[in-house]
């Protein structure tokens, strides 16, 4: 067995060594009754040849968005990854360490995790920024958490325009630990309806910038008004790469923000694994829920990094800590450390201008076509309002080999959307896709 | 030397240097370790504009966008080569499986096949969309169906919540589908969960988490959940016992059949702890114990890499009982092909709800697949038994040097010491795994489990031969020696040959700095 190093002889004396007769012997404690004398009713061990050929004929089954017109997006983005983040997130020392418990032997991942949060820290226009939690959706969960340990207020408003997938996270969570939320009515462009649901036991509203339609906003003023009245603002954004272009939650006011940063390094991969990131401003840096990288010296007196303000973690607070998170998202974390380092704040403008026009011209196109958009600013994504069921049209469009977007309806069923198709236009897509897409739409949706 | 007024934090483990020890050897000019150099941050370049991508700088018309463009954006940029140089530079700083033994007890260090690597980023699963038509992902939704078909039949349970991002995310979802049952039984009143306290801090973390009171039940002279104390625990306001099996110390509970039976004769239902599944996986099942949830760690007993710290995945298995309040998505097979549920309506919805955006852990469930396909029924088998016979081989090469704390009978896949064997050698359980860096091992998992006193929980993994082993154990017990012998300068100044020497914690926790300004 190829992943075994043990032979039989050395099982044998080790055994003895261990001053037993077999291998059962150190199952003893097992009750009987329990006791499995045989194999489960499971396949046998195999090579690699034969692994190799079930786990490709699963992928045969996929259509791999390269080989399509892809417009899916609606929190999940395909952007071009470079060689060498896959490459470097393959090295041993990375990919085969651990939390890094022992920072002596571990200044790699921990000055990766310091370089990672001042990229999000300056990327957010936020303070502080932790290392990483599992997703966006559940940063936006530990976000309203936070909240309501720092404001002792119980509930939580959440805009028309979150990401319905970001809203039943939340929802799920908050309500599991009596967190009272109100959700506003579905809206392509009214993020500050959170406003208008705000009383005495509101401790955050919840926007989403661009917002699940591809609706960019400015919330400066949502910011005020809900700090005016005692509430923390919590940002979501689920396409980090709109951060080369828009202004960022920190400039416009934001207390909290939750970020999906799978569009910088991490391949879609149906869906996880992803990287949260988590930032807020200074004054709640002991709410943070996560691990924190923080400089330090050695006993040489050497700068070095250890993770740091542990007093509020599980291992050392155990039921009184901010969170019960253990292991987060480290190596996707590694990942968007080095394609932000990649890009640098030259390639991150480029790129995200190179979305921005590619989107506004598929746009264009399908006005021209006769669609009906329904986005008014956007950066990469927009949501067209089309004659019939979405859910139908997309399922026709990838019988002829379009990936054409997301219907809002496979993400809620809401009376008035079901004929809303969100569509995302990243660099990846040529204008040859777009002529497709325009074409193929026509076909099968007018 | 003496231990004069170390700082300690809150669990006794000391937090910054209690020495700075002279650097008597040969000292390179500017200060780098020869081919170990030191790495500056990218914040400190002096150019920010580089980039390593080629993308055209177009102009764009983005008046649409006015008032909303940003324009502080300043985050430095790397080419090609320098990229490299910086990763790699960083990356010959840490240690890692690939280099050597890595036994932190608890954690799983296991070798992690690049098999698994190499299928993970196939085109058509590595590079697929979440919310692509289901029509276009059935290879996806059969693979999800496959790892949740062999999970069930390692774990003898008959459901799977495959969502869960990491163990945590998995006790969450455990204990989340635990009070959906009681409310759906008009029980909701049940407020207190028991751990005990031997447990991980993630279980009463959870608890706490999800508004449980969390009571601890003792635990034993031998190592085990005192069941006497855990019967009179039980009553109608506990919702659930949450047990770690095989246990932190690293033994099965003897008594888990009757602590599943006492708690379910209470009402209550038993969440298990499953970070140490890989000690009895293809030997044991869960469910034959009578649990009712049970996370597995992925990136622990099916080998998906560790990353530094993640992502991990935390599948949970549930009983007949606990199933229908599985959150959504789930995927359904029907003549057609696969589907998944992913909204309440049309389905009996008792779903407690969802625990993330999307689908879970696919990139993982690809790694864990690919894992159990190779191994097997009979692999996996034998996965358990060369990691428990590993664990004991140590212990038995140990003992009569290093305090065990439980000494009957065998362990499972990781030996527990605890600090006895260092009283009056003023070396604590922190100096002495420190020497083990100085030797090229990883220092085991210290100071847990809580319940033993300066813990060292030493996990080798069924990975590991027994050539490893021998050098291994031959640097444990030269070092138990040399401790007993009062080399105590070898303890307390350790590590001297690592990249970095002991750091102070206390300085970094006293006036934070979290990020380059």
């Amino acid at each position: 067995m190829r992943y075994l190093p043990l032979s039989n002889g050395d099982r044998a004396a080790m055994l003895e060594k261990i001053g037993v007769d077999s291998v059962d012997a150190l199952f003893v404690d097992v009750p009987e009754s329990a006791r499995r004398s045989g194999t489960v009713d499971l396949p046998k061990f195999a090579g690699e040849l034969e692994v190799e050929a079930q786990l490709n004929a699963f992928a045969d089954q996929n259509i791999s968005p390269a080989k399509v017109p892809f417009f899916v997006g609606a929190g999940a983005y395909r952007h071009h990854i470079p060689a060498t983040v896959d490459h470097i997130i393959q090295r041993s020392e990375f990919l085969t360490s651990y939390t890094p418990y022992q920072p002596e032997i571990a200044q790699g991942t921990l000055q990766v995790l310091f370089e990672f949060q001042s990229q999000v820290a300056r990327l957010t226009g936020m303070p502080v920024a932790n290392a990483s939690l599992y997703d966006g959706s559940t940063a936006a969960a530990e976000g309203v958490l936070m909240a309501t340990r720092v404001t002792k207020r119980n509930k939580a408003v959440l805009s028309g325009g979150l990401h319905p997938h970001y809203r039943e996270t939340v929802e799920t969570l908050a309500h599991a630990v009596g967190i009272e939320t109100e959700a506003c009515a579905v809206a392509v462009d009214n993020e500050a309806d959170v406003l208008q649901h705000i009383d005495a036991n509101t401790a955050c509203v919840v926007v989403q910038t661009p917002n699940v339609f591809g609706t960019a906003t400015d919330v400066t003023e949502i910011a005020k008004a809900a700090q005016a009245a005692g509430a923390l603002l919590i940002v979501v954004v689920t396409e980090v790469m709109s951060l080369g272009l828009l202004k960022s939650p920190g400039e416009m006011g934001a207390d909290v923000v939750a970020v999906e940063g799978q569009s910088i390094g991490v391949p879609l991969s149906y869906g996880g694994p992803y990287v949260g990131l988590f930032a807020a401003k200074e004054k709640y840096l002991r709410q943070l829920p996560g691990r924190l990288c923080g400089e330090t010296v050695d006993a040489d007196g050497e700068r070095g990094f250890v993770l740091t303000l542990s007093t509020r973690e599980q291992h050392i607070r155990r039921d009184k800590a901010t969170s019960n998170i253990c292991t987060n998202s480290g190596l996707c974390a590694l990942a968007f450390s080095i394609h932000m380092s990649l890009l640098g704040q030259t390639g991150l403008q480029r790129v995200a201008k190179i979305n921005y026009a590619k989107a506004h011209a598929a746009r264009d196109q399908l006005v021209t076509a006769g669609f009906e958009v329904v986005t008014p600013r956007f950066f990469n994504e927009f949501t067209v309002k089309l004659a019939k069921p979405a859910i139908a049209v997309v399922e026709a469009l990838a019988i002829k080999n379009v990936l054409g977007g997301v219907p809002f309806a496979r993400l809620q069923n809401e009376p008035g959307f079901e004929n809303h198709l969100i569509v995302a236009v990243t660099e990846t897509v040529s204008d040859a896709d777009i002529a497709t897409l325009v074409a193929t739409l026509k076909e099968v949706a007018q | 030397m003496t231990q004069d007024s170390p700082k300690m934090n809150s669990v006794g483990r000391p937090s910054a240097p209690e020495i700075n020890v002279e650097a008597t050897l040969f000292k390179s000019l500017l200060g780098g370790k020869g081919l170990l150099q030191s790495e500056k941050l990218i914040f400190e370049k002096d150019d920010y504009s580089r980039t390593g991508v080629d993308f055209a700088d177009i102009a764009i018309d983005a008046s649409d966008l006015e008032g909303l463009l940003r324009s502080d954006l300043s985050l430095p940029g790397l080419t090609e080569p320098e990229a490299m140089r910086h990763y790699v530079r960083l990356s010959q700083k840490n240690h890692a499986i690939d280099l050597a033994l890595y036994p932190l007890g608890s954690c799983t260090m296991k070798h992690n096949p690049r098999l698994n690597e190499k299928m993970a980023r196939v085109a058509g699963l590595g590079d697929i969309h979440p919310l692509q038509p289901v029509s276009t992902v059935q290879g996806a939704l059969a693979l999800m169906d496959t790892l949740s078909h062999w999970l069930k039949v390692l774990t003898g349970m008959p459901a799977v919540a495959i969502t869960p991002k990491a163990g945590a995310h998995g006790e969450l979802c455990g204990l989340l589908a635990i009070k959906a049952a009681h409310e759906a039984k008009g029980q909701g009143h049940r407020r207190t969960v028991l751990v005990p306290t031997s447990a991980h801090g993630t279980n009463p973390a959870t608890a706490a988490f999800v508004g449980y009171t969390v009571e601890e039940v003792a635990q034993t002279a031998d190592g085990r959940v005192d069941v006497a104390d855990l019967a009179s625990k039980l009553g109608p306001d506990v919702a659930a016992i949450m047990v770690t099996n095989p246990n932190t110390c690293g033994l099965f509970e003897r008594d888990i059949v009757e602590i599943a039976r006492l708690t379910h004769e209470a009402g209550a239902y038993f969440y298990c702890d499953g970070a140490n599944f890989n000690a009895i996986v293809g030997r044991v099942r869960p469910g034959d114990l009578g649990v009712d949830a049970m996370h597995i760690n992925l990136h622990k007993t099916f080998s998906t890499p560790h990353g530094g710290g993640g992502p991990g995945a935390g599948p949970v298995v549930l009983s007949e009982a606990l199933a229908p309040f599985a959150p959504k998505p789930w995927v359904v097979s029907h003549d057609s092909g696969f589907d998944l549920v992913e909204h309440d309506e049309g389905v009996s919805a008792q779903n407690f709800g969802r625990m993330c955006a999307f689908h879970g852990q696919m990139g993982m469930f690809i790694r864990a697949l690919t894992y159990m396909l190779s191994h097997g029924s009979d692999g996996l088998r034998q996965v358990a038994e060369d990691a428990v016979l590993n664990a004991n081989y140590i212990k038995a090469s140990l003992q009569d040097l290093m305090s065990v704390p439980f000494p009957e009978g065998p362990c499972m896949h990781e030996a527990l010491f605890n600090d006895h064997w260092l009283e009056g050698t003023d070396v604590t359980t922190l100096d002495f795994a420190k020497a083990m860096i100085d030797e090229g091992f990883h220092p085991m998992t210290m100071y847990f489990p809580l319940v033993v006193h300066g813990a060292m929980l030493i996990e080798p993994t069924e990975t590991e031969s027994k050539d490893e082993l021998d050098g291994f154990i031959a640097v444990l017990r030269a070092l138990a020696q040399a401790a007993k012998a009062g080399d105590v300068a070898r303890f307390k100044g350790a590590p001297y040959l690592a990249p970095a020497k002991r750091l102070d914690e206390t300085r970094a926790a006293r006036a934070p700095r979290l990020s380059y300004t």
